[in-house]
């Protein structure tokens, strides 16, 4: 069978302002992404005839193609799980480009999710007892945040991981937030010492373990590589993008326990070959165990890894969310680090990786990664 | 842990009904298979080992320890105010599997891995009773 790899590329990116208050709809945020990566990618809005969307988000296709003006959609369709699905989207648009079911697909999100629906309180997530929810909500597990500490707790256990080297992902991080004026902690400084006596908000996870809240929009602009090559800015191929759902795994295992093998495999590379990873940061914590999950470093290693500054931009073996990430620049469930990932690849990031050829996006922890390369 | 604040009481489904009615009895159950033996926890309608119906509940212990826990420090969520801090735990059961659930007599500092439970039996209403746990 005919592999995904480099048939089809990134062409686009867009973004709004990232925000407490967008003051706007969510549907008014998506559009004017959308109208952003179009104009990114020197595309027009009659191009488009593919929309792909977050299934948690309240503007649906329809919305979104009457008021874009779409004649025709041939291709529509969401991931549904939780914030976690922005690789899974770039997969499901790539295959339906390389097939030739749709030619110019978008994946966009608005959200107001810190002055609209807040993740954070369970808002959009919580299940009412209902299901599988029946045997957690009732003691208090509410939020994903809760489910997350459970876990972060046991490989704090099992691997040895502490609450300093949680710190540090947040401290490097920031360093990059501050060298990015579009980050919502731009120009404000953390310690590891802020950190550590931050006040607890699920313990183990200190305050500033936790992601922003954000309102804002982001769109991506997936059309064919070769198509791609003849526009506006250079290419981010799709060497790989895979998915990765539920799955009878152990309890400390994340998705990345799942996804890597696949995920390395059909990209033909190895973990030591990436330049720049984006890696989905709820909570710092995760980031620690995304590169142990993923094979970037082994178990019990991801916290040394990042304590001798291992995901810092400056010196950095692996820098990681060079634009501030979900802690620092904002919290867009994945859009911002894949807009972030394809900054690398063109040259365009705040915190520029030196020749980046192989650029690296996990949109939650193992439910979904992307890897893009450079065209040569 | 009388209080419950804001927690959703559980809503029993076509395959979790017999966990919650056998709690209202003052028994703790667990699904195992018929076939291979596997416990499933959350209880599901088919078993994820061997892809058979069917099914039994079995009583088990109640013993087991602590395996994870986490303490939610801060009201997240505004129907939590003034009820933190408390402590959610995960239980490994004697047989095997893993329960979420409170501690009924243990101070949220004191919680930690491994330590040795027993299930207490708690009703939170009329209808719904759920397996909490004391220190041993
Ligand atoms: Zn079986």
């Amino acid at each position: 069978m005919e592999s995904l790899r480099n048939r089809v590329a990134i062409a686009g990116i867009g973004e709004t302002e990232y925000s407490r208050a967008s003051g706007r709809s969510e549907t008014r945020l998506a559009l004017e992404a959308i109208l952003h990566a179009l104009d990114d990618a020197g595309l027009r809005r009659e191009d488009v005839d593919g929309l792909m969307r977050w299934s948690v988000d309240t503007s649906s296709e329809a919305e979104i193609a009457s008021n874009l003006g779409v004649r025709d959609l041939a291709w529509f369709g969401e991931v549904n799980q939780a914030g976690n699905v922005g690789a899974a989207l770039v997969a499901h648009a790539a295959a339906a480009i390389a097939t030739g079911l749709a030619h110019c697909i978008v994946i966009y999100r608005g959200v107001n999710g810190r002055s609209g629906r807040r993740y954070g309180r369970g808002e959009v997530t919580g299940r009412r007892g209902q299901g599988a929810a029946a045997f957690t909500e009732p003691f208090g597990l509410l939020t994903p945040q809760h489910q997350l500490a459970m876990v972060a707790r046991s490989r704090m256990h099992e691997f040895g991981t502490t609450s300093r080297q949680f710190g540090w992902v947040a401290v490097s991080e920031r360093e990059h937030a501050n060298r990015n004026p579009r980050a919502m902690f731009y120009d404000t400084p953390l310690t590891i010492d802020d950190h550590q006596s931050s006040r607890f908000v699920v313990d183990p996870f200190h305050l500033y373990d936790c992601c922003l809240e954000t309102d804002g929009g982001g769109a991506l602009v997936l059309v064919s590589a070769e198509r791609a090559r003849g526009l506006r800015k250079p290419p981010a191929l799709i060497r790989a993008a895979a998915q990765a759902g539920h799955g009878e795994r152990g309890f400390v295992d994340t998705a990345a326990v799942s996804l890597a093998p696949r995920l390395w495999a059909q990209a033909e590379v190895a973990p030591d070959e990436i330049d720049v990873a984006q890696i989905y940061d709820h909570f710092a914590p995760y980031v620690i165990f995304a590169l142990e999950d993923y094979g970037f470093v082994a178990r019990g290693e991801g916290g040394p890894f990042v304590e001798a500054g291992g995901i810092r931009w400056d010196g950095g073996v692996l820098p990681v969310n060079t634009s501030g990430g979900h802690l620092s620049e904002a919290y867009l469930q994945g859009m911002n680090q894949l807009i972030e990932s394809v900054r690398q690849v063109r040259g365009e990031s705040t915190s520029q990786v030196e020749d980046v050829q192989l650029s690296f996006c996990d949109t939650g922890i193992g439910t979904g990664a992307v890897i893009l390369e450079r065209d040569r | 842990m009388s209080a419950r604040p804001g927690f959703p009481l559980p809503v029993p489904s076509e395959d979790s009904a017999p966990f919650w009615e056998y709690l209202r009895q003052g028994e703790l159950r667990v699904q195992r298979c018929l076939v291979c033996t596997a416990f499933a926890h959350p209880p599901r309608l088919m078993c994820p080992n061997c892809g058979s119906f069917d099914r039994e509940w079995v009583p088990v212990s109640g013993r087991g320890t602590v395996y994870s826990y986490v303490v939610t420090r801060q009201a997240i969520h505004p129907s939590f105010e003034g009820h933190t801090p408390y402590a959610t735990v995960v239980v490994e059961l004697a047989e095997g599997p893993l329960l979420t659930s409170n501690l009924v007599d243990v101070p949220v500092d004191e919680v930690r891995v491994g330590l040795p439970v027993m299930v207490a039996l708690v009703t939170a209403g009329d209808e719904v009773t759920l397996p909490l746990f004391r220190r041993m």
